[in-house]
Parts: C-alpha cells; sequence; structure tokens
C-alpha cells in the first residue's frame, strides 16, 4: 500500500491529510469526553485519590464509592430510580398518546379556525414556560396536588410539548394520503384510520418522540424541584441535588458514583435510539 | 431547499396552507356538507387533550400570570392589586434584575456564537463521505444529551473546582490555580465552558443541511476553478444560512431560559457574589423562595418579552444575511 501511495504523490498527499483529519477528529473526541470519563474512572478511585489522580486509570479501583452512595440518603438510590421511573414512563405515554392524536387531527383533518389553532401550537413551541410556572404552580398548590407526581405527568396528557406534535404533523404530511382514502373507501372511519393506517406508520416519529421525552423528563430538574419538597416523592435529579447540599464538598466519589447510575439510562436510551434522535432532529430542524 | 423555518407561525401557515388545500387533488367536500361536518367534529375529538391543555394550562396561565403581575401576592393572602408596582421596582430599584440580566445576556452572547461556531466547524469537518462518519457525530452528540442534567452540572463543579480536574492537571505543569466556581470572574466562564461542551444537537442540524447541498454545484464551481475556500464562500455559507439562522434563534431562545447548571453550580444562590444568576435562578428565587408570587409573575413578562424582542430581532436582521435561494 505504501509503495502504491509514495509511486502516486496527489493520492499520498491526500491519504496523509485524511490521516491528520482522523487524528484531529478523534483528539477532540477524547477532550469532549474526558471529563465523562474521568467521572467514571474516578467513581472507582478510593476518595483521597479522585483529585491527586487525574489520570483515566485508576491504581487501585474499589466499588465502596457505588455502595455508600446508595445508601448515603433517606432512602435506598433505587428508590429514587424507581420515583423517576414511573414519572418518565408515564410522560412517555401522555405525549405519545395526546401527541398523536392532535397531530392526526393537524395533518389530516379540515376544520374551522385550522390555521388559527395550529399557529397557536406552533407558539407555544417558543413559548418561555416560566409565564405559565407561577400560576400554574398556585392552581396545582390549590388542587392539593403538590408532592403528588400529577402537576409533572398531567400536562404531557394534555399534550403540552407541543414540539412533539409539530414533529409529528411534519411526519405524517410525508405520508401518501391515498392510504386515508383507501381506508375510507374500505369503510374504515377517522378513528380506524387513525389507528390503523397512520399510527403504524407513525413508528419513526413515535420512537423520536418516545425517546425525546425520556430523556427530557429524566433529566428534568425545574419541575421536580419545584413540586417535589418531600423526601418521599424525590426523583434522581432532587436527590443528587440534596446529596450535593448535605455532604458539600465531602463525599464526592459516591455522589460521582450516583450521577453516573443518574445517567445511565440516558446513555442507554442514546445506544439504542440514536438513530431516531438524529433523524428527529433533522427533521424538525429543517423539514 | 430547505427554505422553510417552519418555526415561525406567521411563516408556517402560509406555507403550509396551500399544500393542504390543494392535497394532492383530493377533492374537498363543500363547506357545511354532512361530510365536512363530520370531519371538523372528529378532528375536535381527536384535539381534546389538547385543546384541555391550550385552556387550562397555557392561555389560562398566561392570562393569569400577567394579572398576577400587577398585584402583590404571597400564596397565602389573597392577591392585591398594586398597578404596575412590581415593574417600577424591578427597573428602578432592584439591582439583583439587572445583575442577573446582565449575566444571562453575556452568557448568551458569549455561549451561544461559540458553540454554533463549534458546531458548524466540526458539521464541516464530518461532511463529505468521511469515513465513521457516524460514530465521531455520537461522540459529538452524546453530551448535549447529558449536559442539562443535574449529574453533569455535579461534575462540572467538581472540574472547576479547587481540588477539581483541572487543577490537578494544572499542578503537573506547577501551576496553582485556585477554584473557578467559587472565583466571581471566572464562575460564570465555566458555565458558558459548560453549554459549548454541548454543541452536538445544533451539529446534528447543520449536518443535515449539508447533506440537502447538491454535489453538482460544487462540481460546477470546480470546473469553474473555484478552489475550497471559494467553495465554502460561495454554495456553502449561503445555502447554510437558513440553518444558521434557525440553530441561532433556537440555542438564543433556549439559553436564555438556563436553569440547571446555575443551580447546582451555585448551589442555588446564583453566587460568587451573584455573578451566576441567572435570570431564571433569579424568578425561582423571588417565586419559589420568597414566595413573592407577583413579583416574580413580573419578572415572567419582562423574560417574554425579552425574549419576543430577541426573536424579532433575529428575524428583522436575517433579510439582511439568510440566503433563502430563488423560491422567496
Amino acid at each position: 500500500m505504501a509503495t502504491v501511495s509514495s509511486r502516486n504523490p496527489v493520492l499520498y498527499r491526500r491519504r496523509v491529510s485524511r490521516g491528520a483529519k482522523h487524528l484531529m477528529l478523534i483528539g477532540f473526541g477524547l477532550v469532549m469526553l474526558y471529563p465523562l470519563l474521568w467521572m467514571i474512572s474516578s467513581s472507582l478511585k478510593p476518595e483521597e485519590l479522585i483529585f491527586r489522580e487525574p489520570g483515566l486509570l485508576p491504581s487501585k479501583i474499589t466499588f465502596d464509592n457505588y455502595t455508600e452512595g446508595w445508601t448515603a440518603l433517606a432512602h435506598p438510590f433505587s428508590y429514587y430510580l424507581w420515583n423517576s421511573a414511573v414519572i418518565t414512563a408515564l410522560s412517555v405515554v401522555g405525549n405519545l398518546v395526546a401527541c398523536s392524536l392532535a397531530a392526526y387531527s393537524f395533518a389530516r383533518l379540515n376544520f374551522p379556525l385550522k390555521k388559527l389553532w395550529f399557529a397557536l401550537m406552533l407558539g407555544t413551541i417558543m413559548l418561555p414556560f416560566h409565564v405559565v410556572i407561577v400560576p400554574q404552580y398556585i392552581v396545582f398548590s390549590q388542587l392539593d396536588m403538590i408532592n403528588t407526581i400529577w402537576p409533572l405527568i398531567l400536562p404531557k396528557f394534555l399534550a403540552h410539548d407541543s414540539f412533539f406534535i409539530f414533529l409529528m404533523v411534519q411526519f405524517i404530511r410525508t405520508l401518501p394520503r391515498e392510504l386515508d382514502e383507501a381506508a375510507s373507501i374500505d369503510g374504515a372511519g377517522y378513528w380506524r384510520t387513525f389507528f390503523r393506517v397512520i399510527l403504524p406508520l407513525c413508528t419513526p416519529a413515535l420512537a423520536t418522540t418516545a425517546i425525546f421525552t425520556f430523556i427530557w423528563t429524566w433529566n428534568d430538574f425545574f419541575s421536580q424541584l419545584l413540586y417535589l419538597n418531600n423526601p418521599d416523592n424525590f426523583t434522581v435529579p432532587v436527590a443528587l441535588r440534596t446529596f450535593l447540599d448535605s455532604s458539600g464538598e465531602s463525599s464526592w466519589g459516591p455522589m460521582f458514583a450516583m450521577s453516573i447510575i443518574a445517567l445511565g439510562p440516558i446513555f442507554g436510551f442514546f445506544l439504542a435510539g440514536q438513530k431516531y434522535l438524529i433523524r428527529g432532529m433533522a427533521t424538525t430542524g429543517l423539514k | 431547499m430547505v427554505d422553510s423555518l417552519s418555526l415561525k407561525p406567521e411563516a408556517a401557515a402560509p406555507a403550509h396552507a396551500p399544500a393542504v388545500k390543494r392535497g394532492r387533488g383530493r377533492p374537498q367536500p363543500p363547506r357545511g356538507s354532512l361530510r365536512s361536518r363530520r370531519e371538523a367534529w372528529a378532528a375536535h375529538l381527536f384535539l381534546v387533550p389538547w385543546f384541555l391543555g391550550l385552556f387550562l394550562i397555557t392561555i389560562g396561565p398566561i392570562v393569569a400570570s400577567l394579572y398576577l403581575s400587577f398585584t402583590d401576592y404571597s400564596l397565602l393572602d389573597e392577591a392585591k392589586w398594586v398597578g404596575l408596582d412590581n415593574y417600577v421596582t424591578l427597573f428602578t430599584e432592584d439591582p439583583r434584575f439587572w445583575t442577573s440580566l446582565k449575566v444571562t445576556t453575556i452568557y448568551v452572547v458569549v455561549s451561544v456564537p461559540l458553540q454554533l461556531g463549534f458546531a458548524l466547524g466540526l458539521a464541516l469537518l464530518l461532511d463529505r463521505g468521511l469515513r465513521g462518519l457516524s460514530f465521531y457525530r455520537s461522540i459529538y452528540y452524546l453530551p448535549s444529551l447529558l449536559g442539562g442534567s443535574v449529574a453533569i452540572a455535579i461534575l462540572w463543579r467538581k472540574i472547576f473546582g479547587a481540588d477539581g480536574l483541572v487543577n490537578a492537571v494544572l499542578a503537573i505543569f506547577g501551576i496553582q490555580g485556585t477554584s473557578y466556581v467559587n472565583n466571581p470572574d471566572t464562575a460564570l466562564g465555566t458555565l458558558i465552558l459548560l453549554h459549548v461542551w454541548t454543541f452536538g444537537a445544533p451539529m446534528v442540524i447543520f449536518l443535515a443541511g449539508l447533506r440537502q447541498i447538491p454535489g453538482s454545484y460544487y462540481e460546477a464551481a470546480s470546473i469553474d476553478g473555484a478552489g475550497t475556500l471559494q467553495q465554502f464562500k460561495s454554495i456553502t455559507l449561503p445555502l447554510l444560512t437558513p440553518i444558521i439562522f434557525f440553530n441561532l434563534v433556537l440555542e438564543v431562545i433556549k439559553s436564555f431560559q438556563s436553569f440547571t447548571q446555575s443551580f447546582i453550580v451555585s448551589n442555588g444562590t446564583g453566587g460568587p457574589t451573584d455573578s451566576t444568576l441567572f435570570y431564571t435562578l433569579y424568578l425561582y428565587t423571588k417565586g419559589f423562595k420568597d414566595y413573592e408570587m407577583g413579583y416574580a409573575s413580573a419578572l415572567a413578562w419582562v423574560l417574554v418579552i425579552i425574549i419576543a424582542g430577541l426573536t424579532g430581532v433575529n428575524f428583522l436582521a436575517s433579510k439582511y444575511w439568510v440566503f433563502y435561494g430563488d423560491s422567496k
């Protein structure tokens, strides 16, 4: 191979420059990921070694940080993971149901004032949620729903995340209308058409919605901090924050260990659903 | 071409409406016919959850918060009408409001262009049939999924802490560093770095945009003798401006509302000496720590106006630099 390249200077130069490019990209990627890798390696080191060793390979491996972090708070960490999982799962279901119903209507059916409603829907994507958070909090507190999961999941069942309606509308528009017409000729009503024809074809858009909802809800801190004040209801982000609060500048090892556990599910979904994540970003950005 | 950004209602409605009407030759039932009435009825049924949400948790609260912003309300007592008092206090007697505005503005103005610069640069490097593209894309994209989490904010606090990673690395070179998160001069800088670190999301959008540019343009240009730089300046950049614009609008809105990072890194205080007091953190403190709900609502409305203003300026300015091809 080397002989071919050295005989052809253009090819050789191109190969060298391509190699340099890959080196640069890998180097930059390493710099990007270094903090994450360092956190993983630190979580496996004994406390006193974390800040003496900036390198990635621990000279001594221990799982003490994990066992210590797991039980450091009022409940074992699995308790908070479960709370987070419940809220996240219900949010995913809520978004899938409510947003797909609305999206089918916007993409396929005609009704009075449709343009106005559609414009309003798009407008709410851009709306800073802080403008509604104070009254929402007041209403939920008057309904005695603080410290329950309702303020966190009810908005999802009411299609509050209009971003996903938009995403699905864009997707349904790419499906041929002949399908609807065929279904209609076969005697299917709107509901059957939606459920039997459109919805199954929407799987990629539904997957994108599910994965994004999962990641955003799992990561969400503001509303969970706001609505969950009782340690019995804490989710992972709020629990981590309490951990940080109570231990101040100490016990970084256990804190890193629990942080890694908190990031684990996101990383898993990222690996499993990359295709949908990237496609979803690209379509909503460009379509 | 990629010309409809479709996120702005005014732009979206006319762009989509004809497509709906044309409907690939689908005959429209006449207005008021049984069929069209049945269709409208079904459409509204499908929209019931969304309508409920729109009125109960969006429009209702918007109106309520506008009203509350003119009152003194602490959740326990009745709301007391105070007219413009909250707004007057905000602008004339509240230095923390101005500080939070300044901190957030610096954060947005510095971090968004840096983030988009990295996103565009790497998208250009990754484009055009590079081997391992999807591998690199995944690596660079990962941080933007994790960046908003509490776990990463905790990590950040430790990286830039007194005995953190940065100082451990500096110590190898014999440099003794201080805590960067506890120093008012550098604390905001660490948060800006965190934002830049999440350049993967706009990069993915740039990559999708680059793929839309027909390769024949470049072939024609190179036949005409245009070099790489010339091609970038005359083809890639102009055709990419709509996407740069889209990313800019989105990231400005998003970063103006950042909360988690500053809350965790400063332990909920916005410190040291308010140097990381993000606007939303201040709003949270006023509304849900001090329970000054009326004042917090006024803060929220100022935020809406700022964001609407920034978005408006972005759209106005876009006329001068965004290229929409021949279609507009």
